[in-house]
């Protein structure tokens, strides 16, 4: 814990000056007659920002703030095994949904999660990955009429005869 | 008294057959529309318009300011039950409403968000009804100089809302400032920000992508973990005898709440620029300042979902009125709510009030009769709502992922935007971990893209001279007050300490 | 609910449509997906009301085999829609709705890559021209007054737009240089807010769009002093045009849609045949008279050498706005 604030104050420190020097491309200063320029708003919030990361900075070598006197583990090995299994899971069903188009992806992804980390019955899960997506399909696509992304062109004739079944 | 008859031919009007099933469809589509994450009154009405031409366009409007009331309540069903506020209006209805729902509450939490809305309504359509005109001349005299003074206030109202680490609380203000103004300057109409050098960021960073990241996957994630996979949210079961409890304690415990929301949200949603999310807030801000016991304020406070849910709706009710009366749609919903009006063949504006009694008084009947619509539905699904929550969590869970993906690119329909959401969210876990507050982020984005161009063409039109906040006569005293409640905090918290040491001494 | 109808009723012949998916496109090419039609702007300005109105006649006279889909991307002044289309990645399902950010953002952004012409050119469906407004609260009545107002305040004289590079402005620009005005000229985010601080009276003049005035001009709050037009604009017989005064300037945002680049001939001629329909519609006809605008109809190749003509008009307009 006490490694992990330090290091988070400094990745937010460091991302505040890559924002101030981003905003530092359009005017950052306060110009005669016209008030501030395009980048002023940015930079100085940036600034405060790198100001209150350094007296987050401080309280942890003060020790005041509770995660600067803890020495617990960041998260412990059931904490990582979760982060890595939901979170990895995420990343991987949304990068799957240029693949297997938006609803391939749910499916796969209910899959995954009822299954494999629930430990829902197959009677349960598989009914549930094809109904949701189908659900999803007919409410945005034909009750919304938002498009969703359909994947690579391998998934086209199943969306040919959905649309049919919609318009 | 002429009004008052203009009022009830509009009532009698909304309760024709037709325009009551209208209604009443209309009602029902917006609550599950509004409770969708990602979606909102927006989409419902944007879709919905087209079809509108198979009835008269009296009809057409009145199905559409239906599905408005209807998702308007909506929102706070997400915000309650999945703890992801679908619009940015319901962000302050999860500072409370979310912990009910933790403590076994959810309905009772519903319940006050169906009462309070259906009051903020109500009191809003009275004072629609009774100074619509006088009112529009007020918003009217609302330039930017008095626009960024009431941003000022909100900022000010919720500044308590931070955690107890006020470096931390600095770091997610600033940080969701700054997050607001990448996209497009205004002002200069240059780009800004462009981070990497990817163009998704040229359209901003929205609201959504940044709550549904912080609430829909941040925050499920944090609670995944806490739990150990033990999630169990004791929800009782849902009786007759419940209900009547609940509303009774909703009453009792968020009467305050809901007349400053009620009140407070109605005069901010009717100025264009501000609409009914700064009101919502400064809703919560101002019930906690002058509630008896600001502490139990965020841990689970019927007042806490009151005051907001009354002032988002009492503001979206507001916020009809410039469209109505001066032609200008103070949100997204109703731009696309005056686009079928000139579709139809009505010219919002002046002349409207004159030109198209019939139809205006029509439209603001249904608004009561939709309204009353809304509660009576609302109330009669929250035993389904709560009995999602009774799904196991290794289902409930999924589910709103799913849902907060889906419903993220659904928003701007954009990739870009969903891996940010998932960006901000993995990131929301970790600030989470080293107690870094997160709403003042969520709330700062919503607020930043109001002010800061609000704070430069003020200083345009000063010629550069900031005393033009202090010296108009509305923005004036709005500047002067939210000044001191900023200051007033850190004054009382210098004093306190140095009271402190001298005892120490 | 009228959707739940209709899917209803799609869910009973699925059947049927699935076994003759290619009856429908015996005559030709039709679309096999919703129609992503994009908006260069955010939702309530002009150039969306315009893009709902069309949609929605396409709607009512059910036009289409698959619905238009309104996508608003209006950021970065239009580049955002720009590279949208640009990229698509299904070009014979993708329009976009444009005004003269067309033009102007490609020039003023010429990092995005974006060449206008490998759009496809689909229907010119109109063009709305400018008019300068004063409230009437301010007792000015002619463009001569107006002048001698600008004059006397010495850069105290403060206009509403919808940004630096954005069509009012332009537009103010040529007028502030012909005229040697000294004009502080205040950026909104759109046409609306623009109108509102006109008729709070939070800014002196405005140059918009006669859509975006008309309210506040029937109830007499809005008067109109100039119009930017080649001849006077019929709803407005006695405001004279710049071309009056002597200046060889008019200035007009278009409203036309084009198809991606890359979009196949048999696509290309089915929308411009569809919007040739919508824009014969009497729906249609009526907005251009309602709203102000006026048609200018041309065919594909037209559109070309207009697209052509307006790049370097604008090139011109932007390097003496910069200048």
């Amino acid at each position: 814990m006490r490694t992990g604030e330090i290091v988070t104050a400094g990745l937010l420190g460091l991302f505040s000056l890559y924002l101030m020097w981003k905003s530092a491309e359009l005017p950052v200063g306060y110009i005669a007659g016209q008030g501030p320029g395009g980048g002023f708003w940015p930079f100085w919030l940036s600034a405060v920002m790198l100001l209150a990361c350094g007296m987050i900075a401080l309280n942890w070598w003060r020790g005041t703030s509770p995660p600067s006197q803890s020495d617990e583990p960041l998260l412990d090995a059931y904490g990582w095994r979760t982060l890595a299994l939901v979170g990895g899971g995420i990343v991987v069903f949304v990068g799957l949904i240029n693949v297997v188009s938006m609803y391939g992806a749910i499916a796969v992804f209910l899959l995954y999660y009822m299954r494999f980390l629930g430990r829902h019955s197959w009677a349960l899960t598989l009914p549930m990955a094809l109904i949701v997506p189908l659900a999803f399909f007919f409410f945005f696509e034909g009750a919304m009429r938002i498009t969703m992304p359909s994947g690579m062109s391998f998934t086209d004739p199943v969306f040919d005869v959905l649309y049919d079944i919609i318009y | 008294m002429e009004i008052l008859a203009l009022l009830g031919d509009g009532m009698l009007l909304a309760l024709q057959p037709l325009n009551l099933s209208l209604i009443l469809i209309g009602v029902t589509v917006g609550l599950f529309i509004g409770a969708m994450p990602g979606l909102g009154s927006v989409n419902g009405v944007a879709i919905l318009l087209p079809i509108t031409f198979l009835v008269p366009p009296g009809s057409a409007i009145i199905f559409l300011a239906a599905i408005y009331y209807g998702a308007m309540y909506g929102g706070a069903i997400s915000s309650v039950t999945l703890g992801i506020p679908g619009a940015s209006t319901a962000v302050a209805t999860t500072f409370d409403g979310r912990p009910l729902a933790m403590q076994g509450k959810a309905s009772l939490a519903l319940v006050t968000a169906a009462l309070a809305s259906f009051i903020g309504g109500t009191v809003a359509n009275v004072f629609f009804t009774l100074f619509a005109p006088a009112l529009a001349s007020v918003a009217l005299s609302f330039g930017p100089p008095e626009i960024f003074a009431l941003m000022l206030l909100a900022f000010a109202t919720f500044v308590g809302l931070g955690g107890d680490d006020i470096p931390k609380t600095i770091v997610s203000i600033c940080l969701g400032l700054v997050l607001a103004s990448v996209g497009f300057d205004t002002i200069s109409g240059e780009p800004r920000l462009i981070l990497f050098e990817m163009q998704g960021f040229l359209q901003g960073i929205g609201f959504l992508v940044l709550a549904i990241g912080v609430y829909g996957i941040g925050e499920m994630l944090w609670t995944i973990e806490q739990s150990r996979g033990e999630v169990t949210t004791t929800t009782p079961r849902m009786t007759a005898r419940g209900m009547v409890d609940d509303t009774k304690e909703a009453v009792r415990r968020g009467w305050k709440g809901t007349w400053i929301g009620s009140v407070l949200g109605f005069f901010v949603g009717v100025l264009p620029a501000a609409g009914a999310t700064p009101g919502s807030l400064m809703s919560y801000g101002v019930a906690k300042m002058v509630s008896r016991t600001p502490e139990k304020f965020g841990k689970g406070n019927p007042d806490g979902v009151a005051a907001p849910e009354a002032a988002n709706n009492s503001a979206s009710t507001g916020s009809m009125l410039p469209m109505l009366t001066l032609g200008i749609p103070g949100s997204p919903t109703t731009a696309i709510l005056l686009g079928g009006m000139v579709i139809w063949g009505l010219v919002p504006g002046p002349r409207l009030f004159v030109d198209e009694t019939e139809f205006v008084w029509g439209l603001i009947g249904s608004f009561y009769i939709s309204n009353l619509a809304a509660v009576i539905i609302n109330l009669a699904f929250i035993p389904l709502f709560v009995w999602m929550l009774r799904m196991p969590f290794t289902i409930l869970a999924p589910m709103i992922f799913v849902l907060s993906i889906a419903g993220g690119y659904a928003a701007t329909r954009d990739m870009h935007d969903v891996w940010l959401m998932v960006i901000f969210g993995l990131g929301a876990f970790f600030l989470r971990r080293f107690d870094y507050p997160l709403a003042p982020a969520v709330l700062a984005i919503v607020l930043g893209p109001i002010a800061e161009p609000t704070l430069r063409q003020s200083l345009l039109l000063s010629s550069g001279d900031p005393s033009i906040f202090f010296t108009r006569p509305i923005a004036g005293p709005i500047t002067v007050i939210a000044l001191i409640l900023i200051f007033l905090p850190a004054i009382q918290l210098l004093r306190r300490r140095r009271a402190a040491r001298r005892r120490a001494a | 609910m009228p959707i739940t109808k209709r899917s209803l009723l799609g869910a009973a012949c699925a059947g049927l449509l699935a076994l003759t998916p290619m009856a429908a496109t015996a005559e030709g090419w039709e679309p096999r997906r919703p129609i992503d039609f994009v908006i260069m702007a955010g939702p309530g300005g002009g150039a969306d009301q315009i893009a709902r109105f069309i949609q929605s006649v396409a709607e009512k006279h059910d036009m289409t085999g698959r619905p238009l889909v309104p996508n608003n991307k209006g950021g970065g002044s239009g580049a955002e829609a720009l590279l949208h289309v640009g990229q698509a990645s299904d070009p014979d399902h993708t329009i976009l709705v444009t005004l003269n950010s067309f033009f102007t953002t490609p020039l003023r952004q010429e990092n995005l890559g974006i060449d206008i012409q490998e759009f496809t050119p689909v229907a010119m469906m109109g063009v709305d021209p400018f008019v300068l407004w004063v409230h009437a609260d301010s007792g000015i009545t002619t463009f001569e007054e107006y002048v001698e107002q600008v004059k006397s305040m010495g850069g105290e004289y403060v206009m509403g737009g919808t940004g630096q590079g954005q069509e009012d402005s332009i537009v103010i620009a040529f007028m502030s240089d012909a005229y040697g005005l000294d004009i502080t000229y205040i950026p909104y985010d759109g046409g609306g807010a623009v109108a509102k601080d006109l008729a709070g009276k939070q800014i002196m003049a405005t140059v918009n769009n006669p859509a975006e005035a008309k309210g506040f001009y029937e109830a007499g709050d809005f008067v109109p002093l100039l119009a930017f037009s080649d001849e006077r604009m019929p709803a407005y017989p006695d405001v004279p045009t710049m071309k009056e005064k002597g200046h060889d300037f008019s200035y007009y945002n278009q409203r036309a849609v084009v198809g991606a680049p890359g979009m196949s001939e048999e696509a290309a001629a089915y929308y411009q045949d569809l919007f040739t329909r919508i824009y014969e519609t009497e729906e249609w006809q009526g907005y251009l008279e309602s709203e102000s605008l006026s048609p200018l109809w041309m065919d594909a190749d037209e559109q070309r050498a207009y697209w052509q003509q307006q790049v370097e008009n604008h090139r011109r307009l932007l390097a003496a706005l910069a200048g």
